[in-house]
């Protein structure tokens, strides 16, 4: 699936926008639900958690491009968990010691960001076969996209759910007027929710539009991972025993 | 008595009041993709509870008996997910070579688990918790005990859902994360549980 984005690689650009908008990760490729449900309570824990997956994902791909003669095929998933889980370590410290709020605010998800699939499947996909600045760029602009939409799922959640936004409230007049905040969606279920009618605005939209073929993933994919064996996050972290035992196969 | 009596607190809070993918958001991803068939989901919630089990007791050993002791506490994060990569390769490589039958059922599945964020997240919180290697392995067992659970649900419904008529913008995903959504509203009335 990112292969043509590969071929299609004539702009410098091209790695940065196709993260952003035809590859998004959360909203095209369904990657990463984990902190995308977790930590978007309020948009500005979306935010940071989006910039901090940013920030690892960008610093990863550039090593692990930079590294992708020297590391040997076979230990290569092992070598770039090494990679991803000391940038965490060091950006987790970092949040610890500069922003104590934001760090226990996204508490257990900042060291899940090693199991994030985003940035392995990038790893996997992009950075071990395309030069360090490409990479760079792709880290830069998939990260930005997944930024984009946490703040957005976050935005949604915190407006509906608290009447504010940004920490901005505008609970008063709303509440003069007999207006109550819907407590389910800073809630748990909530989350699925604004994640499921968001991605179901996407579907209408993307339906109206004639199909390009730059949709990211292939027209039978209803992200059901395990009967496709192409799409998503499990493919692409999957090559490590062979083929042959990938479950698309079984 | 006490000690049994703070295991089954312990167990019953795990697996169903803050049930791990529906009110803590871990390892959603094989919960959304492996949900089609309850075979499938329960081949995989097995395959999560032997993984997550396992886990908890060897990560908590080696904080307690090599990272705590050297105050290499920093290092848990990459420590954690290379002894759970290793560990689902030997699984496998042992399960390949001496149990063929439960091989070819659970085989598949566990590659993917290396990458469920539930098992490094139940592995994390043993440690934030402060738990001994006895209530790690149980809160690792309840835990997965509580995703096995929660799969098999959504697979149930997702295999009656097919008969249903659908609006097309929800077909797909976004009707899969309503299903969760009310799951998880269903799963919060346990909260009044402990």
């Amino acid at each position: 699936m990112s292969d043509t984005a590969v071929k299609e690689k004539k702009a410098v650009w091209k790695p940065f926008t196709n993260g952003l908008i035809n590859e998004n990760p959360t909203f095209v490729l369904m990657l990463g639900m984990c902190p995308t449900l977790a930590v978007t309570t309020s948009a500005i824990n979306g935010l940071g958690m989006g910039l901090t997956t940013t920030v690892v994902l960008t610093l990863s791909n550039i090593i692990i491009s930079a590294l992708r003669k020297v590391i040997p095929d076979k230990v290569r998933i092992p070598a770039f968990i090494v990679i991803i889980a000391s940038f965490v370590t060091i950006v987790g410290q970092f949040l610890e010691a500069y922003l104590p709020a934001l760090n226990s605010a996204l508490g257990m998800f900042i060291p899940l960001i090693v199991v994030n699939c985003i940035i392995l499947g990038r790893a996997e996909a992009f950075a071990s076969k395309n030069g360090v600045f490409a990479s760079a760029l792709d880290g830069l602009g998939m990260g930005l996209g997944f930024s984009v939409a946490l703040t957005l799922i976050g935005c949604v959640r915190e407006i509906l759910g608290s009447f504010s936004v940004f920490g901005v409230s505008f609970k008063e007049p709303l509440e003069s007027i007999g207006l109550a905040p819907i407590a389910i969606f800073v809630m748990a279920p909530g989350a699925f929710f604004v994640l499921a009618a968001l991605n179901a605005m996407m579907a209408a939209i993307r339906a109206k539009k004639p199909a390009k073929g730059k949709d990211g993933r292939p027209a039978n994919c209803d992200s059901d991972c395990s009967s496709c064996g192409e799409g998503g996050c499990v493919h692409r972290f999957y090559d490590e025993n062979g083929a042959d035992t990938a479950v698309g196969k079984k | 008595m006490s000690t049994i009596s703070e295991l089954l607190i312990i167990a019953i809070g795990s697996a169903f009041v803050s049930n791990v993918v529906l009110s803590q958001f871990y390892g959603l991803c094989p919960f959304l993709g492996v949900s089609r068939q309850l075979k499938t989901a329960g081949g995989m919630g097995v395959a999560v509870i032997f993984v997550i089990t396992l886990a908890s007791l060897v990560s908590s050993l080696i904080y307690s008996f090599l990272l705590k002791p050297f105050d290499l506490d920093y290092l848990k994060t990459i420590v954690f997910i290379l002894v759970i990569a290793a560990l689902v390769q030997f699984v496998e490589m042992f399960l390949k070579k001496n149990i063929p039958a439960l091989y070819e059922s659970l085989g598949v599945y566990l590659p993917l688990i290396t990458t469920n964020c539930a098992v490094l997240g139940t592995a994390l919180t043993n440690v934030q918790e402060e738990y001994n290697v006895l209530y790690a392995v149980v809160n690792g067992f309840a835990t997965a005990a509580g995703f096995a659970v929660a799969i098999c649900i959504l697979a149930g419904i997702r295999e009656k859902m097919r008969y249903n008529n659908i609006p097309k913008p929800f077909q797909g995903m976004p009707i899969v994360l309503v299903t969760a959504g009310l799951m998880a509203i269903a799963f919060c009335g346990f909260s009044g549980l402990l």
